[in-house]
């Protein structure tokens, strides 16, 4: 089903996708919000720039944005798939628990913060470029995968990444010399037991956007991970 | 004393209240109202002008970053008929405090034309003040007795007007430009100016995110002070510590709104100190220590220590991303740990700034070169020499 986002608003778009399962093609996006929040049962494809909080609290459902996308998305979501073939604005992943995050390009400030896992549930997110400050900040759980394809020369990562990170893992591809992390987090080159552990999901960015899976694979790999189940134990009080 | 707090972090705003007194209804000055927003702007770098319908128009996608409670303008270069007076916008309360203000500006200017500034009669802008604009040249006889240069002499006589003259209110004052603001959603404010009717060669523009307010057209955004025009989006920490300070040096902030302070600061820092943009941009977002420490060049070190210690109370600290319009162009700047979201576009010779990118691909849908500029990383846009 074809929906002209033209003239209507995110209230209009969201009441037609609840109304029925399936596949849907919205053309026309200029920044209508909160689009397929909640949603699962349906394979959504945006073309346009949607407006901030695309998918939040996804339930399950398949976001394709043909464009860049804005300011969190996937925000708190729970299962699915949100694939952008362009780059994202701020806080993207904030808080998910569960599903997966493609990113053709670079992802602004604040990726992936509060992401958490439990048990089966492990979020994902792949970004394909390069991302902002505060990646991975008060990381709890789930993978970050940071390729700096196209980074022509800048920083795979901005400042101040995992900060108060204490759970999870964060694979940036290079040495990352020139990156600064925090205390309680140790970085180390990743060995082929860590490559094992994301060659899926790197699989499923090239299958996506296009890029030979070796050549990605073939570069040293930065793995990052907290020091101790506890790490910030003597932070504050003794907990 | 009632306070708000709105931040607005993605698509969520979340409100936070204190006690509440008695007297709920207090005008603004008295009560602070800090506000989420959305923000734009263009210009071209040739210096073509272009008129204000495609700045309203980058509003409309961003309509749920405002409330209703406040949308504004700035234009620049849209007065070159009068471009070497000043240009006073006035909001009156009734006809004699607009008597008795021009009584007062014929005291000190030569005033080569007053008129109306002219508006459409919309429905959903309403208890407009009486609004008027006078194009002005400081008398020289007042220059010489106060001792004063041109530009001090205008900010004076704002400062003054503002502060002892109830119901009369300067909220713009620069040389070929002009702020238009109002209660109202920021494309119904564009409308009700006629901004299709003005030409300029860059454009600001913003729709404030107030949780309440006593709906007075002086709150809202641009905040202007001669050619400095502010429009923000975000919740200044730091507001008291930059207000008494800037305070020592004859600034008097009105209205209790962070964005005011920010307008006062930057023309401190650059007409009163002689600081560039770009010096200016790394006082009131200055790098972290630890940031500075690792500047390999000793030189650079040094000097961004120097303006953290210099003027260390105007650093500005908490949530803000802002567009400052001057003479001849436009700076953005985030916060350093860029709390507020801003992107910037181009296409051939114009540049566009946004909140949000469809605010820019609403204005040019093939704009290229998308980016979002870093924390504290002033990006600036001159129009070049000559053509503005």
């Amino acid at each position: 089903m074809v929906i002209d986002a033209t003239n209507r608003s995110y209230r209009a778009i969201n009441n037609i996708l609840r109304q029925s399962e399936g596949k849907f093609h919205i053309i026309g996006c200029c920044g209508q919000r909160f689009l397929g929040a909640g949603m699962s049962g349906r394979a959504i494809t945006i073309d346009g720039v949607p407006g901030n909080a695309l998918g939040a609290y996804l339930d399950g459902a398949g976001i394709t944005v043909n464009a860049n996308a804005q300011d969190a998305v996937g925000d708190t979501m729970n299962d699915g798939e949100i694939v952008i073939h362009g780059s994202i604005g701020d806080a993207a992943g904030y808080a998910m628990r569960g599903g997966r995050i493609f990113v053709k390009g670079d992802a602004g400030y604040r990726a992936g913060i509060h992401m958490k896992e439990y048990e089966g549930k492990v979020p994902v997110m792949v970004i394909g470029g390069v991302a902002g400050s505060f990646l991975g900040e008060y990381q709890a759980g789930g993978v970050i995968v940071v390729l700096g394809l196209g980074s022509a020369g800048r920083r795979i990562v901005g400042r101040f990444p995992c900060t108060g990170m204490h759970g999870g893992k964060m694979f940036l591809r290079g040495a990352c010399g020139n990156i600064a992390f925090p205390p309680q987090v140790t970085a180390r080159t990743a060995d082929e037991a860590d490559l094992e552990e994301i060659r899926g999901y790197v699989s499923s960015y090239c299958a996506l956007f296009g890029c030979r899976l070796q050549e990605v694979l073939d570069a040293p790999f930065t793995v990052v991970t907290p020091d101790s189940k506890n790490p910030y134990q003597q932070m504050y009080v003794a907990n | 004393m009632q306070r708000q707090v709105c931040m607005e972090m993605g698509a969520f705003c979340f409100h936070t209240f204190s006690e509440r007194t008695e007297t709920d209804m207090k005008v603004e000055g008295q009560v602070r109202i800090p506000s989420g927003c959305a923000i734009a702007a263009v210009i071209s770098r040739e210096g073509n002008r272009m008129t204000g319908e495609r700045i309203i128009n980058a509003m409309k996608p961003m309509h749920e970053r405002s409330n209703g409670l406040g949308g504004g303008f700035a234009g620049y270069g849209i007065y070159p008929e009068y471009k070497d007076f000043y240009a006073l916008h006035l909001f009156f309360n009734e006809r004699a405090a607009r008597k008795n203000c021009e009584t007062f500006l014929k005291e000190r200017f030569e005033i080569v034309q007053t008129e109306i500034i002219p508006t459409r009669k919309i429905t959903s802008i309403t208890d407009e003040p009486i609004i008027w604009r006078y194009f002005v040249a400081p008398l020289k006889s007042a220059l010489i007795s106060q001792q004063l240069d041109e530009k001090e002499f205008v900010v004076r006589t704002v400062m003054k007007i503002n502060t002892e003259m109830p119901g009369s209110y300067v909220f713009s004052s620069g040389k070929n430009m002009g702020t238009f603001k109002a209660v109202g959603f920021p494309e119904d404010v564009g409308v009700f100016y006629k901004l299709d009717e003005y030409e300029g060669y860059s454009w600001t523009a913003h729709g404030r995110y107030p949780t309440n307010t006593p709906g007075w057209w002086g709150g809202a955004h641009p905040f202007t002070l001669l050619d400095y025009s502010i429009v923000h989006n975000g919740e200044i920490s730091s507001y008291d510590a930059n207000r008494r300070f800037i305070e020592m040096f004859g600034y008097t902030c009105t209205l209790q709104t962070d964005t005011e302070v920010i307008t006062y600061i930057m023309d401190y820092l650059t007409r009163a100190q002689g600081l560039t943009l770009e010096e200016a941009a790394n006082v009131i977002a200055a790098p972290f220590w630890s940031t500075i420490e690792t500047k390999k060049d000793e030189t650079e070190r040094k000097k961004y220590a120097y303006l953290r210690t210099a003027f260390s109370s105007l650093l500005v600290t908490g949530p803000f991303s802002i567009v400052l319009g001057f003479r001849g162009g436009l700076m953005a700047l985030n916060d350093r740990l860029k709390l507020r979201s801003m992107v910037v576009g181009e296409k051939d010779d114009m540049v566009f700034i946004a909140s949000e990118e469809t605010a820019i691909r609403t204005m040019e849908p093939a704009a290229e070169n998308i980016s979002a500029p870093a924390g504290g990383e002033p990006v600036i846009i001159r129009v070049k020499d000559g053509a503005f």
